[in-house]
C-alpha cells in the first residue's frame, strides 16, 4: 500500500493548543412529544490547519452539533443543556449575542448543504459577498464598498469563477449548483476565518462537481492554514480530506480517531456497519438476463419547450435514444443531474410526451397510444420514485395505497383484498400490523418499502426505478437495494435502475447505460464498463467517485 | 417592462367591454327608471325627457351610442344632476376621495407592515400575539362601527380631533384616514407576518446570520424583499378597494367625495352615472393591479430579467 507523507497532519487529540475544544456538549429539543436528545455528551477538538470530519446518518446530531457552536439553532425548541465550546479561550455557548456576531463570519465561517437555497435570490452575489466586510461587527475592520469589491473579485477568481468582474453583478439563479457552492466558499473565506464549518457541502452536487469542490476546499485550507469541520453522511467523501473523524449516531459520539484508524482499524460496531453499507467493488455476477427482449426503444426523442429563459427555447431532454431491455435483467442508467435520465425512464413508460421514435413493449408499440389504450399496459409496467416522502399520498393509509392498484386493475376483489395486501406487506418486509397507518408514521426506508410494494402490487413485468435510494441513509440504502434484488429474483422482474450514484448502479445492475446531455454515450456489462470505460466522459465520471479508502483518496488529492 | 405593461393594457379592453355590457344590461333590467318618481309626471313631459336623453331609442341603439361616447372619453350627461356631465361629477369628487384613499393607504402600509414584521420576529410569543390579536379585531370591526367609536373617543370625549368635515379644520383628515385604513392595515399585518415567517425560515437567512450580520440587516435587507411579496400583490386591489369603498367613511365624516355619487346613482336609476362610476372603478382596479404586478416583478430579479428579455 502506498503511503503519502503528510507533514502538517497532526494525530494528537488532546492537544493543549487546539483552536476549538468542545467538551460534553448537550443539545436537547423540547418538542410537543417530549424531549429529544439531539446531541448528548459529545466532545471533540480541532487544531489550526486540521480537518475534522463529523460523519453520521440523518438524525445523528452532526449538523445540530455545529449549528449550536454558532448559535444558529432555533430556540426554542432547541436548548443547550450543558458543555463548553472553547474557541481561542472563549466559550461559544455562553457568550453574548453581540460577541457571537464577532465570531460569526469573522473567526468561524460556515458553508451549507444546498447552494440552491443558501444564497439570497433577491440580491446580487457581489452584494452578498461583500456584506461580511462592509458590515463587519468590528468597526475598525469595516471596509469601504470599493475595497470590499476588489477583495471579493479576487476571491471569486481564486475559487474558480471565470469572468469574475462581470459575474460580481449576477444573481444566484444565473449560476449552476457547483458555481453557487464556489460563491458560498468565497463568501465564507472573505474575512479569513480560522475555522471553516462545512455542512454537507457536496451532497446536493453531482459526483464530478463534488470532486472539484472537495479539491477546492482542500486547496484553500492548505494555503490559509484554516481549520475545517466537515460534516457528511458519506464516509467516502471524507476519506481524502479528513485528518480526524468523529462518528455520530442518535446524538451520541460513537467513535473518534484519526482517519486511518476509523477506516482500517475500527473497533466500533456502528462504524463497521457504516463502512460495510457502502456499496463498493465488484460483485459475483449471476446472469439473469434472458435472450428475449422486453422493451425496445429506437431513436427516441423527447423535447420540451422551455419558457423560463428570455426566449422560448427547446430542451432536448432525450436525443435519439436507442436501447433494449432484456427480460430478467437489471439495466442501470447513470448520468448527472440534467442528463435526461429520468425523462428517458418516463418516456419509456409513456409518462412523458415523446417527440419522435418508438417504444415497443413485449412486441407492441406503445408510442402513439391514447391514455385509455395504455391502461392494460400500465399494469405490466410500474415505476418507483425517488422521494418516498413526496410520492406517497399523505392522506391514504398503507392499506389504501397498496389496495388501489389491485382493485383498479381487477386483480383483487373486496373479499380477498386484505389477504393480498398482507402478502404484499410481507413481500417488502413491513409488519402486517402497520397496514392501517399513514405514511408520516413511517421512516424514510419504510416508506420506500411501501412505494416498492405499490409498484409490485400489479405483478408487473417491468419496473423503472428512478433514484429509489438516493434520499436514504447509507445503511437503509443497503437494505433497500437488497430488497430490490430479492424481489427481482423472486418475481422474475425486469428493471431499469436510474441513479446518479455510480457505486449503487454498479452494485445492483447487470448492464449499464451512461447518459450525458440527453444522449446515451456508452453502454456495456457493468464490470467490463468499470474496468475499461471507453468514452472520456465515462472515464471522468468513474474517476470522480470518492472511495472509502483514505490512502488512495489522499494520493488522488496530492496529484492535483 | 413597457411591452409587458402594454400587453396587459390590451388585455384590459375586453374586460372593460364585458363590464360595460353587463352593467348596462343590469341597470336597464332593474325596475323603474330615472324619471319614475313618487310624484306622477305628465306623459308628455316624460316623453320629452326620454327623448332628450335618447331613452326612447331601442336598447341596442342606446348601447352602441353609449359605447361610442365612452370610447371618446365621454360618459354622457347625468340624469339626476341636470346640466352636469358624469365626467364633471366624477372629477369633482375624485380629488377628495383619492386624497382620503392615499392617507388611508399610508396608514395601512405603515401600521400593517410594522405590526406584521414585529409579530414575525418572535412567533408564538407575546410580541406576536398582541399585534395579531389587534389585527383580528381590525378585520372584524366594520368602519361604520369604528368611525363613530373613534369620533366618540377622540372627537367628543377627549376633544383632540374634529368630528367631521374635510379640509376645514386642521386635523380633520386624521380620523377618516384611520377609519378607512384600519381594516386594510389589519389585513396587511397578517399578510406580511405570513410572508416574513416563510422567508425567515429560508436557508439564506441562516446564511446571513452565519455571516455575522445584525438582526436589523437580516430583517431589513435580506428578508423584507421576499417577505413583502404577498403585500405587494395585495396593494393593487387594496387601493382600488379603498377608493371604491370610501362611501361609508365619507358619509360618517361628511366628506364630499366620490362615494356618495356611486350609491345615490344606484338609488336614483341614474343610468349614465351608474355606468360611469362602474367603468371608472373597473379601470382603476385594472390599473392598480397592473402597477402592483409591475412592482412584484421589479422586486424579483429572476422575473425582472425574464420580462426584460421578452421585451
Amino acid at each position: 500500500m502506498l503511503s503519502i507523507p503528510e507533514p502538517q497532519r497532526t494525530n494528537e487529540f488532546n492537544n493543549m493548543t487546539s483552536l476549538l475544544d468542545v467538551k460534553n456538549l448537550k443539545v436537547h429539543f423540547h418538542t410537543r412529544n417530549g424531549r429529544v436528545k439531539a446531541v448528548d455528551d459529545v466532545s471533540f477538538s480541532v487544531n489550526a490547519g486540521e480537518t475534522l470530519a463529523i460523519v453520521g446518518e440523518s438524525g445523528s446530531g452532526k449538523s445540530v452539533t455545529c449549528y449550536s457552536l454558532l448559535d444558529l439553532l432555533p430556540k426554542p425548541p432547541a436548548k443547550i443543556e450543558g458543555g463548553t465550546a472553547m474557541f481561542d479561550g472563549e466559550d461559544l455557548l455562553t457568550c453574548s449575542s453581540e460577541r457571537m456576531r464577532h465570531f460569526r463570519g469573522n473567526d468561524i465561517a460556515m458553508i451549507f448543504q444546498d447552494p440552491m437555497t443558501s444564497l439570497n435570490p433577491n440580491l446580487t452575489i457581489g452584494e452578498q459577498l461583500i456584506e461580511p466586510l462592509i458590515y463587519h461587527p468590528d468597526k475598525a475592520r469595516r471596509q469601504s464598498r470599493n475595497i470590499a469589491k476588489c477583495r471579493a473579485i479576487e476571491l471569486l477568481k481564486e475559487v474558480g469563477i471565470l469572468d469574475a468582474e462581470r459575474r460580481f453583478k449576477s444573481y444566484p439563479h444565473e449560476f449552476s449548483g457547483g458555481m453557487r457552492q464556489r460563491v458560498m466558499i468565497a463568501m465564507a473565506l472573505i474575512n479569513e476565518p480560522r475555522l471553516l464549518i462545512c455542512d454537507e457541502p457536496t451532497t446536493a452536487l453531482d459526483v464530478t462537481i463534488q470532486a472539484q469542490i472537495l479539491e477546492l476546499i482542500k486547496k484553500l485550507q492548505k494555503s490559509r492554514n484554516v481549520a475545517v469541520i466537515f460534516i457528511s453522511h458519506d464516509l467516502g467523501v471524507v476519506a481524502g480530506i479528513a485528518d480526524k473523524i468523529l462518528v455520530m449516531c442518535n446524538g451520541l459520539a460513537m467513535e473518534t480517531g484519526n482517519a486511518d484508524k476509523i477506516f482500517y482499524n475500527t473497533e466500533d460496531d456502528y462504524t463497521k456497519r457504516l463502512l460495510n453499507a457502502i456499496p463498493e467493488g465488484a460483485k459475483t455476477m449471476v446472469n439473469r438476463a434472458q435472450d428475449k427482449s422486453l422493451v425496445e426503444v429506437s431513436n427516441l426523442r423527447t423535447w420540451f419547450k422551455d419558457y423560463s429563459g428570455s426566449k422560448v427555447s427547446i430542451v432536448k431532454a432525450v436525443e435519439n435514444a436507442s436501447l433494449t431491455i432484456k427480460r430478467g435483467e437489471i439495466l442501470g442508467l447513470v448520468g448527472e443531474s440534467g442528463s435526461g435520465k429520468s425523462t428517458l425512464g418516463r418516456s419509456i413508460l409513456q409518462l412523458a410526451p415523446t417527440t419522435e421514435g418508438t417504444v415497443t413493449f413485449d412486441g407492441t408499440q406503445l408510442t402513439g397510444m391514447s391514455n385509455s389504450q395504455m391502461v392494460p399496459w400500465r399494469r405490466r409496467m410500474q415505476m418507483i420514485f425517488q422521494d418516498p416522502y413526496a410520492s406517497l399520498n399523505p392522506r391514504m393509509t398503507v392499506f389504501e395505497t397498496l389496495a388501489e392498484p389491485l382493485l383498479y386493475h381487477g386483480l383483487a376483489n373486496k373479499n380477498n383484498i386484505t389477504e393480498q395486501v398482507q402478502s404484499l406487506m410481507d413481500d417488502v418486509g413491513l409488519a402486517r400490523a402497520q397496514m392501517r397507518k399513514y405514511p408520516h408514521e413511517f421512516s424514510g426506508g419504510q416508506r420506500q418499502r411501501i412505494a416498492i410494494g405499490r409498484a409490485i402490487a400489479t405483478k408487473p413485468e417491468l419496473i423503472i426505478a428512478d433514484e429509489p435510494v438516493s434520499a436514504l441513509d447509507v445503511t437503509i440504502q443497503a437494505q433497500i437495494l437488497d430488497l430490490i434484488l430479492d424481489l427481482v429474483e423472486r418475481h422474475n422482474l425486469t428493471m431499469m435502475f436510474i441513479s446518479h450514484d455510480l457505486s449503487v448502479v454498479r452494485y445492483i445492475s447487470d448492464r449499464v447505460l451512461v447518459m450525458h446531455h440527453g444522449i446515451l454515450i456508452e453502454q456495456g456489462d457493468t464490470e467490463s464498463l468499470w474496468a475499461n470505460p471507453k468514452e472520456p466522459y465515462t472515464q471522468n465520471l468513474l474517476a470522480a467517485i470518492p472511495l472509502a479508502d483514505p490512502v488512495s483518496e489522499r494520493a488522488r488529492m496530492a496529484r492535483i | 417592462m413597457f411591452k409587458f405593461a402594454l400587453g396587459r393594457l390590451l388585455q384590459a379592453v375586453p374586460v372593460l367591454l364585458v363590464v360595460i355590457t353587463m352593467t348596462f344590461m343590469l341597470v336597464h333590467s332593474a325596475p323603474g327608471g330615472p324619471f319614475s318618481a313618487d310624484k306622477a309626471v305628465p306623459a308628455e313631459v316624460l316623453e320629452a325627457l326620454e327623448a332628450q336623453y335618447n331613452l326612447n331609442q331601442p336598447l341596442w341603439q342606446q348601447y352602441f351610442s353609449y359605447l361610442g361616447d365612452v370610447v371618446q372619453g365621454d360618459m354622457g350627461p347625468s340624469f339626476k344632476y341636470p346640466g352636469r356631465s358624469v365626467n364633471e361629477l366624477i372629477l369633482s369628487g375624485l380629488g377628495t376621495t383619492a386624497e382620503l384613499g392615499l392617507y388611508a393607504m399610508l396608514v395601512a402600509i405603515f401600521i400593517g407592515i410594522i405590526a406584521g414584521v414585529t409579530a414575525s420576529m418572535r412567533p408564538n410569543t407575546i410580541q406576536d400575539y398582541v399585534p395579531m390579536t389587534a389585527a383580528m379585531i381590525g378585520i372584524c370591526m366594520p368602519s361604520f362601527l369604528l368611525g363613530p367609536l373613534l369620533v366618540l373617543v377622540f372627537g367628543i370625549h377627549l376633544e383632540w380631533l374634529p368630528v367631521s368635515g374635510w379640509d376645514q379644520i386642521p386635523g380633520d383628515k386624521v380620523l377618516p384616514a384611520i377609519t378607512l385604513g384600519t381594516g386594510y392595515a389589519a389585513y396587511i399585518a397578517r399578510l406580511s407576518r405570513g410572508g416574513m415567517l416563510e422567508v425567515l425560515s429560508q436557508d439564506y437567512i441562516r446564511t446571513a446570520r452565519a455571516k455575522g450580520l445584525s438582526e436589523f440587516l437580516i430583517i431589513g435587507k435580506h428578508a423584507l424583499r421576499g417577505g413583502l411579496i404577498p403585500v405587494v400583490a395585495f396593494l393593487g386591489p387594496a387601493f382600488a378597494g379603498l377608493l371604491g369603498g370610501s362611501f361609508v367613511v365619507e358619509t360618517i365624516f361628511q366628506i364630499p367625495g366620490l362615494g356618495r355619487f356611486y350609491v345615490q346613482a344606484a338609488f336614483n336609476r341614474d343610468y349614465t352615472m351608474i355606468l360611469g362610476t362602474t367603468v371608472f372603478f373597473a379601470t382603476l382596479i385594472i390599473l392598480f393591479n397592473l402597477l402592483s404586478d409591475m412592482l412584484a416583478i421589479w422586486i424579483n430579479p429572476k422575473l425582472r430579467q425574464q420580462v426584460r428579455g421578452n421585451a
